[in-house]
């Protein structure tokens, strides 16, 4: 368990040192949010009816952004084939490595969609939903771009066949996190039942996911 | 509630799906019998070299491991 | 060893699998000839209009069977895929690897005479429909698995990848499934006509069926032909790869 949770710190203090991956998100985030309104003109009512849409499709995008670099830079120069001789199973590994990418980059997306809700006129009472069901989907998001990561790696190009891989498995977590906003702005089927199939799914991704993602990584260090 | 009782109306519809169909599934034929084709004659080529397989071709993935 | 996995390494042998899909190759030819011909024969000749889609079921001989072939296809990749992750046997990679276009196609069919059908019954060319929804996230999961067979080169690690991604797939396609038709029954558009009413008249139903077992035949001729073509390409790779060894290596006695 040590092993698992030094490795996280380790990769938070790289992604904290490093800076630039967070930044390019939210800047993505921020982007992508402001430009759909000047696409689809500037009527408030109808931007409050979407905003739970756009703003979860944009976080989907954002997050993809960052993901095919969960492994990269440790496959690029061996750390991940050290990584993999040490104590930790490599399943442990890569499940410590989308922790890492949740803490890092889903969480501070989390936190800045309420302030990107204000831009397209989120109703008030659903801000604290919006955060909620965000905290609870972004885990689903990082596991599975770790996933995508882990298939794709070392590939050219990787970054866009990694998005053509994993979006329609992100269809779920979208649904479900929208429906439960719905549900609490519009009505009228109850957010609890949305809500807690966006857990099961995030609570079945975090199990299973690393246990694919292991078996792609194996692909690569053998 | 017969919506649309004459076949003209909508014949087009019919046809083009099965028309579509058709092309999909004989571009298909086609391009597996052409890929079918190039291997043979490229096998020929290689066996007129005198180029020959000893054993079946699964154990060209540990080789092209082996080439890296 | 059992009897059935005896047959089963028997065909996992690629010498074999070339000799026995031989012997088959032409009698299930034919058998897809006869069943695509009284098929069509029954569709368009016998079978009566629907009283509420009118002549416009035709479509549906068609686009039922493709329907059920895109899912079917997606079955035999995840289960050759299991096949190529635990036994490591290189027919199943192959099996896996060809079958993904022929699904692809189908799922493709299935989608265009969809919306060829949508367009009279609805009046639109595409609604957001759970079932249609559904096959188009199938069709978007066979591409992916296009992709990156094509962008690993080594075979035996794309297979290995594939397989991984079609097993995830194949888990998630209920899922997917399930919270399609969530999201629909939250937003039910007012316009769409329930296909599945009262049970369907036989003779709609015996014309449906004949079509769908001579495409499905139609599938596997497709699916052993390629996996003929594929294990060609294999030997001519692996030649290739010995006589560069070959040549190298004289090269190199001589230098």
């Amino acid at each position: 368990m040590s092993a698992f949770m030094s490795l996280i710190a380790r990769d938070l203090r790289l992604a904290w040192r490093e800076g630039g991956a967070i930044s390019t998100a939210l800047g993505f985030y921020l982007v992508v949010v402001a430009i759909l309104p000047l696409g689809l003109g500037p009527d408030l009512n109808l931007l409050a009816r979407i905003a739970p849409g756009i703003l979860w499709v944009a976080l989907l995008l954002a997050a993809l952004l960052s993901v095919d670099r969960i492994f990269h830079n440790d496959h690029e120069d061996g750390t991940l084939e050290i990584i993999a001789l040490g104590p930790l199973p490599l399943e442990l590994v890569a499940a410590a490595k989308a922790t890492a990418h949740w803490i890092s980059i889903g969480i501070p997306l989390t936190l800045a969609a309420p302030i990107l809700a204000l831009l397209l006129n989120l109703p008030a009472e659903a801000f604290w939903v919006l955060v909620l069901t965000m905290a609870t989907g972004t885990p689903a998001i990082s596991f599975l771009g770790a996933l995508g990561a882990a298939l794709t790696l070392g590939l050219g190009r990787g970054g866009l066949l990694l998005a053509l891989l994993i979006l329609p498995l992100y269809t779920p977590v979208l649904i479900f996190g929208v429906a439960a906003m719905n549900a609490v702005i519009t009505g009228p089927s109850p957010f609890l039942s949305s809500y807690l199939i966006l857990c099961a799914i995030t609570l079945a991704t975090v199990v299973l996911a690393p246990i694919a993602a292991a078996a792609a990584l194996r692909l690569n260090l053998n | 509630m017969s919506l649309f009782p004459d076949l003209g109306e909508h014949a087009g519809f019919i046809w083009m799906a099965y028309g579509v169909s058709a092309l999909v599934l004989t571009g298909l034929v086609v391009w597996i019998r052409i890929d079918a084709r190039r291997q043979i004659s490229l096998l020929a080529d290689l066996e007129a070299k005198g180029i020959r397989r000893r054993s079946a071709g699964h154990t060209q993935g540990k080789k092209a491991a082996k080439e890296k | 060893m059992t009897q059935a996995e005896g047959t089963f390494n028997r065909l996992a042998n690629p010498t074999r699998f070339m000799g026995l899909a031989s012997t088959i190759l032409p009698w299930l030819t034919g058998l897809t000839a006869i069943l695509l011909v009284a098929g069509l024969y029954l569709a368009f000749f016998v079978a009566p209009e629907d009283y509420q889609q009118g002549h416009t079921v035709k479509i549906m001989f068609i686009h039922v069977p493709f329907a059920w072939l895109a899912m079917m296809g997606y079955s035999v990749i995840a289960i050759a895929s299991i096949g190529s992750l635990i036994w490591r046997h290189p027919m199943a990679d192959v099996a896996a690897k060809t079958a993904a276009p022929i699904g692809a196609c189908f799922t493709l069919l299935a989608l265009i005479t969809g919306s060829l059908w949508g367009k009279p019954m609805w009046g639109t060319y595409w609604v957001w429909d759970a079932r249609l929804t559904s096959v188009l996230l199938l069709f978007f999961l066979y591409l992916g698995l296009m992709a990156l067979w094509q962008a690993i080169e080594e075979p035996s690690r794309a297979g290995r990848a594939a397989a991984i991604l079609a097993i995830v797939g194949s888990v998630n396609i209920p899922i997917i499934k399930f919270s399609v038709d969530w999201w629909n029954t939250l937003h039910q558009p007012a316009s769409v006509v329930k296909l599945d009413g009262p049970a369907i008249h036989s003779s709609i139903l015996i014309p449906l069926l004949i079509m769908a077992a001579a495409f499905t035949c139609l599938f596997f001729v497709l699916h052993l032909m390629a996996m003929r073509t594929e294990v060609l390409r294999r030997r001519v790779q692996a030649l290739r790869l010995t006589h560069v060894d070959a040549a190298g290596a004289t090269q190199g006695a001589r230098a």
